[in-house]
């Protein structure tokens, strides 16, 4: 299976991720390669397999609804590169 | 833009109802509304890098209570799953919900159409989802602020089948679904504060035919008014496009009340692909059929039941049922007031001709009465025994509406009791038997019109106190006796 | 003796019956530390001042009597552990100057026995390695032959034990990362079974491979610590709630009546010639201490490598979608839009493998291409965690190479993902399945590199492959052969 520079490009920007040309071409072949690999599959018939999302078949625990504050704004704060007046700052969102 | 009969508009709504857990549905922060910015969250709120998340148990209870009271299906075994997307006020770059297997499926609730009829509205899912934060951008040159407060919030999404066909329909659907999560108690229903959202699906279809238009999305919709006024704009501007040769383009537009327009959305005009998969930090979900049972068992009475037992075991009109169930505080009051001694159908009516008409002039909540169900029932009994005369019960009403206060209190105060005493009332009538011949002698030729003018004239001599159906058989009595 | 030359378990005598403090201990580390660090780069963080106050309260320890095993023990953990107020970077520019403001509950275990953190070990960007080239704090080379990779993505933490800057370090396991590093280094890694340690804390590669696991000297020191480790968390949901036995009570010198399975599947032609004679070797020592052999197979381990490379990039491209410089982490300069900020800074922040697993992660979940890849692999995954249930009927354990040769030049595979990915041939199937699996040391190639070989688990039967490694060691010289540096 080969994939596209187009649909590279379009993962990309799924994936918030900007490529230049020179990382373009090769990734292109690389991603193409790994998924060469991953063809295998295919080989298998798996329609009757239930898919295993979880490593171990156990159920979710559940915690009681109690308030438990952890933190404080200012440690949550204290690692964003850029805050104002208690908030975290960003570029102007366009709605 | 006029409407057009040659159309059908075919509405969906998503309804995202915060759930009142006191804390967030993957963390122990508190979800108290109009906390200071940032103030209310943690690494695992705000997606710090290896947190993990542990699930509510009381937002699964409240899930489930939701599940039956629409007549759902509940899964025992249900998946929560991540939506991928970027966005600044989703922290994680996904949003932990629920996919291919939502905790709720195939559930309905029944609305009354414009013509009467009890319609079925289908519920395609509800699933559980955490809220993203808010973002703030008005003031603020060149930049939008992040507040993750609300990040976390735990959500039903409450997905409806294209099942309603006008705005006043889906108005109608979305005040029986408040009104349902709020007997529950498990949502405020508040859709100014943001805690009850609604995003509407729009298309419209040449009547007769089958398949669905393309349907536009509408959000940003903050009131049940603004979903009416938005999808009355929405089905008019699409019937205008169709009629004048244009296409629907399937978007998302943004509703502005106070331009009372749509327009699309910028921010979110790229192509979703949301990349949906199982959720790798979160086991499956698998509630016992005995949890279910019990919350079964625990369930309060819906509305819909209620209406009907009002109905058929209290003689209430089809309107007065529907109006005292309309909420759970209404009907509290209305039971209540029954409780302390009022005859339901008094009661069904003073509430909702005396005490709502006079709440809604003034634009209040039933919470907000002064007129309690305690003084209302008792007043309703004063009145039922005869001690108080309905003329004098309705200006009792009306201090105890202005000014609060208990009936018997007001009663005595303003000396509102009634004479019921049949020897004093005789006496009365003798009296004024006696000053006014000419009447009696014409009513006992046939003129019996001149029982008004006695009964006007014994009222009088009793100050309005006599009890007036006493008097009239004692006249009555006297008169041909 | 040099104290840094001891086993957990040696200096724990010392440092009870005072031959030593917590403090001359932990200063001997940090002095080594300082001497051989800049040639290996294991470690990216050294904490002189946590160490020495926490080597005193370990001294305090031992005074008042609440000393456990792991008190005054210098230990290093990777650096994907969040360490409260001590720099956290998972091996990443984005993260280069991050501090959390909380602990995983690995390393807040360590502090509550008393162990004193030395330091965070260098590891491929974000674990996603198998050499150690892809840190953004430069590769770690290994003591054997610092030419040669240590192995990844755990590279830090196997060099720093290898050359005797820790007495002990923690690693995590996605695809191999304890167990192939170990290998490489000649030390002994376990990966418990999956949700046996907590993940809180532990910043995350793939959420539903992941696993933290001790390297150590011996398996009698691994017991010592996985007795710390393991155990229930209620901030995990995917944590254990099971019963943990006694790992260094169960440990024995006999293997009598236990079975051990040889899958064909993992002796393939292309296996290093070297390594295959090593095992054949250590089955003879397993047989001899009463073990028996069993051929078995596991007919779906060749789908191994793609369905990982499925599973574990879809994961983890969601897991690395959080790193948006606004809450934490670095953030581009100047950014025109959102859209700028996002792309910038993720683009410059992560580096050239990272964005590749993302990549493909985002792909294979993409639109139209679920179904035929993530579903696929999922289902697949489910086939290969049946092959290990059904030889676990015949056998207890089973006893494969850990990886297909010894460690390889620097710079050999960086630029052929395909070949990287190739060297977890051994160790990929073992996280899929949930299973424990444990590395330890079986020989030595003709340049005198280290060759490993892994003991595989049911479903938390640890205590099954100490007590094996455990014996295997008691009659064998490999664990206690050191480089020379």
């Amino acid at each position: 299976m080969s994939i596209t520079a187009d649909t590279v490009k379009h993962v990309a920007n799924l994936a918030r991720l900007k490529l230049d040309d020179q990382e373009l071409a090769p990734l292109v072949q690389q991603l193409s390669n790994i998924l060469g690999l991953v063809e295998q599959l295919k080989e298998l018939d798996t329609d009757a397999v239930t898919p295993m999302s979880h490593a171990l078949d156990m159920p979710i625990p559940e915690r009681p609804d109690l308030v438990v504050p952890t933190s404080t704004r200012e440690a949550m704060l204290a690692n964003a590169p850029d805050t104002e007046q208690g908030y975290f700052r960003v570029p102007k969102i366009i709605e | 833009m006029t409407y057009d009969p040659n159309y059908e508009t075919v509405i969906g709504l998503e309804v995202h109802a915060q759930m009142v857990t006191r804390s967030k549905i993957f963390c122990g922060c508190s979800t108290t509304f109009g906390a200071e910015p940032n103030q209310q969250v943690c690494p695992v709120c705000a997606a710090f890098p290896g947190v993990l998340p542990v699930l509510n148990r009381e937002l699964v209870s409240m899930a489930i209570k939701t599940g039956l009271a629409i007549q759902g299906s509940i899964r025992t075994r249900s998946e929560f799953a991540r939506k991928n997307y970027f966005y600044p006020d989703l922290p994680a770059g996904y949003q932990i919900s629920q996919f291919e297997l939502p905790i709720i499926e195939h559930g309905q609730l029944h609305i009354v159409t414009d013509d009467g009829v009890r319609k079925r509205i289908g519920i395609t899912r509800v699933h559980m989802e955490v809220d993203a934060g808010k973002s703030v951008h008005e003031g603020i040159q060149g930049a939008s602020w992040i507040d993750l407060n609300r990040t976390g919030t735990p959500l039903l999404e409450i997905v409806s089948e294209p099942d309603l066909r006008s705005a006043r329909e889906a108005g109608e659907y979305l005040k029986k679904l408040r009104s349902i999560l709020r007997y529950l108690q498990v949502c405020d229903g508040n859709m100014e504060e943001g805690s009850f959202r609604c995003d509407a699906n729009v298309s419209v279809r040449k009547l007769g035919q089958t398949a669905f238009g393309t349907r536009t999305e509408l959000k940003n919709l903050n009131s049940i008014r603004n979903v009416m006024r938005a999808i009355e704009y929405e089905a008019e501007r699409q019937i205008d496009s169709l009629e004048s040769g244009g296409r629907i383009v399937q978007e998302t537009r943004l509703w502005d009340a106070n331009l009372n327009t749509s327009r699309p959305m910028r921010g979110k005009e790229e192509a979703h692909d949301y990349r949906y998969f199982p959720e790798p930090d979160l086991p499956p979900l698998v509630i016992a059929r005995e949890r279910i049972d019990t919350i079964a068992r625990q369930l309060p009475e819906l509305p819909d039941a209620k209406a009907e037992r009002y109905r058929n075991d209290l003689g209430l009109s089809e309107y007065d049922a529907g109006v005292l169930t309309s909420s759970r505080e209404m009907a509290m009051f209305f039971e209540e007031t029954v409780n302390r001694g009022a005859q339901p159908k008094a009661a069904a009516n003073w509430i909702s001709v005396e005490l709502l008409g006079r709440l809604n002039r003034g634009g209040m909540e039933i919470e907000q009465s002064k007129v309690t169900p305690e003084r209302l029932g008792r007043l309703l009994a004063l009145m039922q025994n005869n001690e108080i005369s309905g003329k004098m019960a309705k200006q009792i009403f009306d201090i105890m509406f202005e000014s609060g206060g208990d009936p018997d209190a007001i009663v005595q105060e303003h000396g509102f009791k009634q004479v019921s005493d049949t020897t004093a009332i005789a006496a009365i009538v003798e009296q004024v038997l006696a000053d006014n011949p000419l009447q009696v002698q014409q009513y006992r030729e046939g003129k019996t019109k001149v029982m008004g003018f006695l009964v006007g004239q014994i009222m009088k001599a009793t100050q309005g106190k006599a009890n007036p159906a006493s008097v009239n058989a004692i006249l009555q009595e006297k008169l041909t006796g | 003796m040099d104290p840094t030359q001891l086993s957990l378990v040696q200096a724990h005598a010392w440092l009870s019956s005072r031959q030593i403090s917590a403090r001359e201990l932990t200063a001997a580390f940090l002095e080594r530390i300082d001497r051989l660090n800049p040639r290996i780069n294991a470690y990216i963080t050294v904490d002189r001042e946590g160490a020495m106050a926490a080597a005193q309260q370990a001294d305090d320890r031992f005074r008042n009597g609440t000393a456990t095993p792991l008190t005054g023990i210098p230990i290093g953990v990777k650096d994907l552990f969040c360490t409260e107020n001590l720099t956290t970077t998972c091996g990443s520019k984005m993260l280069a100057r991050f501090r959390p403001p909380y602990e995983s509950t690995v390393t807040r275990r360590l502090k509550e026995a008393g162990a004193v953190i030395l330091g965070k070990t260098n590891m491929d960007e974000f674990a996603m390695g198998s050499s150690n080239e892809t840190s953004f704090f430069g590769p770690v080379r290994n003591p054997w032959d610092t030419e040669r990779i240590p192995g990844g993505s755990s590279g830090g933490s196997a060099a720093a034990l290898a050359a005797r800057m820790a007495m002990a370090t923690i690693g995590s396991d996605t695809g191999g990362s304890i167990r192939q590093p170990a290998a490489l280094t000649g030390l002994t890694g376990l990966k418990p079974t999956y949700g046996r340690i907590s993940r809180f804390g532990m910043i995350a590669f793939a959420s539903s491979l992941d696993q933290a696991g001790p390297m150590t000297w011996t398996a009698e020191d691994a017991a010592i610590i996985l007795q710390v480790l393991a155990g229930h968390d209620p901030k995990d949901s995917t944590s254990i709630q099971a019963e943990v036995p006694d790992y260094v009570n169960t440990l024995v010198n006999r293997l009598d009546g236990l079975r051990i399975g040889i899958p064909e599947e993992y002796f393939p032609d292309s296996l290093d010639g070297e390594t295959r004679h090593a095992i054949d070797e250590a089955q003879q020592v397993l047989r001899d201490l009463g073990a028996s052999m069993v051929s078995v197979s596991l007919p779906h381990t060749r789908y191994a490598i793609p369905t990982y490379y499925i599973i574990a990039p879809a994961e983890a491209s969601s897991n690395l979608a959080r790193y948006d410089g606004i809450r934490f982490g670095y953030r581009c300069e100047n950014p025109e839009d959102l859209k700028d900020l996002y792309t910038r800074t993720r683009s410059e922040g992560f580096g050239a493998e990272v964005k590749r697993r993302i990549m493909l992660g985002t792909y294979v979940l993409s639109s139209g291409y679920y179904d035929a890849y993530y579903r696929k692999a999922q289902k697949v995954r489910r086939l290969i965690a049946r092959d290990f249930q059904d030889v676990y009927t015949d056998v207890d354990l089973l006893l494969t190479p850990t990886t297909p040769g010894t460690a390889f030049p620097l710079g050999e595979k960086k630029d052929d993902p395909v070949a990287m990915y190739l060297s977890d041939i051994f160790t990929i199937n073992v996280n899929l399945a949930g299973l424990p699996g444990l590395s330890l040391p079986c020989g030595q190639d003709h340049q005198g590199l280290p060759i490993g070989m892994q003991l595989i688990a049911p479903v938390l039967k640890e205590e099954r492959l100490l007590a094996a490694a455990h014996a295997y060691q008691s009659a064998t010289p490999w664990h206690q052969r050191k480089p020379e540096l």
